[in-house]
């Protein structure tokens, strides 16, 4: 009886976005009196960072501090038009929208800074701190919060922009099969090494090494975490959740969400995460789709490194000790 | 049944409050009192995002009838900064990002403090015990573990 070592590889590509009758997302964007610029999307955030996310893509655009963004996805059926938060098409999509109604708004911004300071539009430039300046001379500069409120109260003007990133339908070539479904593709590795106990079957994820090629990182920090919390559910998914009994009978099954298995912070394997920018030229500042990937190559990757400690082929999800015995009899010939 | 009047000192405030019959700790936080950082997960005490201090411990607050904690000290993540100003643990789990959703953060800040405060130099695997009862589906809990240590290592 041992601990058996071993380790796997697994690798995944992964298509931003799907073709549907067309991938669309729009986004509006106003500025309120005070300089706060209201980014209205239909786009959900259910935790995986978008606002945070099409922020930074909006106060890069703009020119102005991350703070003066608010994000309001507030009702699907008064915002925007989005298709939703799915096919990790979210900062792709909503990113580009955002984008383009942040440029359109910029240009009234800057109209409006030029009427005010009496310049030309074409020689403001922002500072990043909220002011808008005159290039070369900045002491000549107005604060949003006033400008702004020289737009609504002096000049009548809406600092406003539109934005939509459409991927059109992409229609089959019927001899070839050939399509254009995604807009770019997102590249990932995972090595696993595991320890699987050939008494008890048991399989222990020791650590897992994450590369991921995923055009630009808009948010680093929060791209690690979605790629290690990603291992963590490809690891649940391998070892662990089913809706089935691990054993024949059905009163052996979890009967609802609090006896579902996953792992907990007991069973966390090391990671260790490297991140390769490849900027797609479509994605908003370069960015690829970085969502539904990160589960998946951890699982077949696990599997290999069982395969590699025992000669096991777990074929079956989970992999459960109960099934890595049986494999485990059956490789042995004691069945 | 009728109502029962329950006191308790709630981040260092006295409170008074009718509660029905049964009533959990929990509601009583959300509902009666505003204070929202406790979050109703599971409501049957497997999940930990409600977990708050009672008299220094921490308890699932959706587990306890707060009628028979009368006069208790309760904690929640409200009273734990100082002002403006985080403490050790919030500062961490910021520096450390150990926070995506963030539906967990408010139990696991509390398990932690209650940790923290019994044992100020936890090892790895003390830490992984205490936040054993509190659910994290975004994380992966490793960034979890290391800002909790880390808040240990600032209080030195």
């Amino acid at each position: 009886m041992a601990k058996l070592k071993g380790r796997g590889y697994a690798s995944v590509n992964y298509p931003t976005g799907m073709n549907l009758g067309g991938d669309p997302s729009q986004a509006l964007i106003h500025s309120t009196t005070t300089g706060t610029f209201v980014v209205s999307l239909s786009s959900v955030d259910l935790g995986q960072g978008l606002k945070t996310v099409v922020a930074q893509c909006a106060a890069e655009v703009l020119g102005l501090p991350f703070e003066n963004i608010l994000i309001d996805t507030a009702d699907t059926d008064t915002g925007p038009h989005c298709m939703g938060t799915f096919a990790s098409r979210g900062t792709h999509r909503v990113g580009n929208a955002v984008i383009m109604a942040a440029a359109e708004a910029r240009e009234v911004m800057l109209a409006v800074a030029a009427d005010e300071l009496e310049v030309d539009p074409g020689d403001l430039e922002t500072d990043g701190t909220g002011f808008i300046a005159v290039k070369g001379a900045e002491e000549k500069r107005i604060h949003i919060t006033d400008l702004a409120l020289a737009a609504h109260f002096k000049h009548g003007r809406t600092i406003s922009g539109r934005g939509i990133f459409l991927k059109e339908q992409s229609t089959v070539v019927p001899e070839t099969g050939e399509m254009d479904p995604d807009s770019c593709q997102a590249h990932a590795c995972t090595v696993a090494v595991v320890e699987v106990d050939d008494e008890t079957g048991v399989v222990e994820v020791l650590e897992m090494h994450n590369a991921y090629e995923i055009g630009r990182a808009l948010n680093p920090a929060m791209v690690t975490q979605q790629v290690e919390g990603g291992a963590w559910m490809g690891m649940s998914h391998a070892l662990f959740e089913a809706t089935e009994p691990y054993y024949p009978a059905r009163d052996h099954g979890p009967a609802d969400f609090t006896e579902y298995l996953m792992p907990g912070p007991a069973d966390i394997a090391r990671q260790y995460s490297v991140i390769l920018e490849r900027p797609a030229d479509n994605g908003p500042f370069g960015a690829k789709g970085i969502g539904e990937m990160t589960a998946n190559a951890p699982i077949p990757a696990i599997a290999n490194a069982i395969f590699d400690a025992c000669g096991v082929r777990v074929e079956t999800m989970p992999f459960t000790p109960e099934r890595v015995l049986r494999d485990l009899d059956a490789l042995k010939g004691t069945t | 049944m009728p109502s029962s009047v329950v006191n308790l000192t709630v981040n260092g405030r006295e409170q008074e409050f009718l509660a029905r019959p049964a009533e959990s700790l929990l509601t009583s936080l959300r509902d009666r009192l505003g204070l929202m950082a406790a979050k109703r997960g599971c409501a049957q005490g497997s999940c930990g995002t409600c977990t708050v201090l009672v008299d220094d411990k921490p308890v699932m607050s959706c587990l306890v009838a707060v009628e028979t904690i009368e006069a208790a000290e309760v904690r929640t993540l409200e009273g734990v900064a100082d002002g403006e100003r985080l403490d050790e643990v919030q500062q961490a789990f910021l520096d450390g990002f150990a926070t995506q959703c963030g539906f967990c953060t408010a139990g696991m800040i509390m398990t932690a403090e209650a940790l923290l405060a019994e044992n100020p130099d936890p090892t790895h695997d003390e830490v992984v015990e205490a936040i054993s009862g509190n659910v994290c589906r975004c994380t992966g809990y490793r960034a979890i573990v290391a800002a909790i240590l880390d808040a240990a290592g600032r209080r030195k």
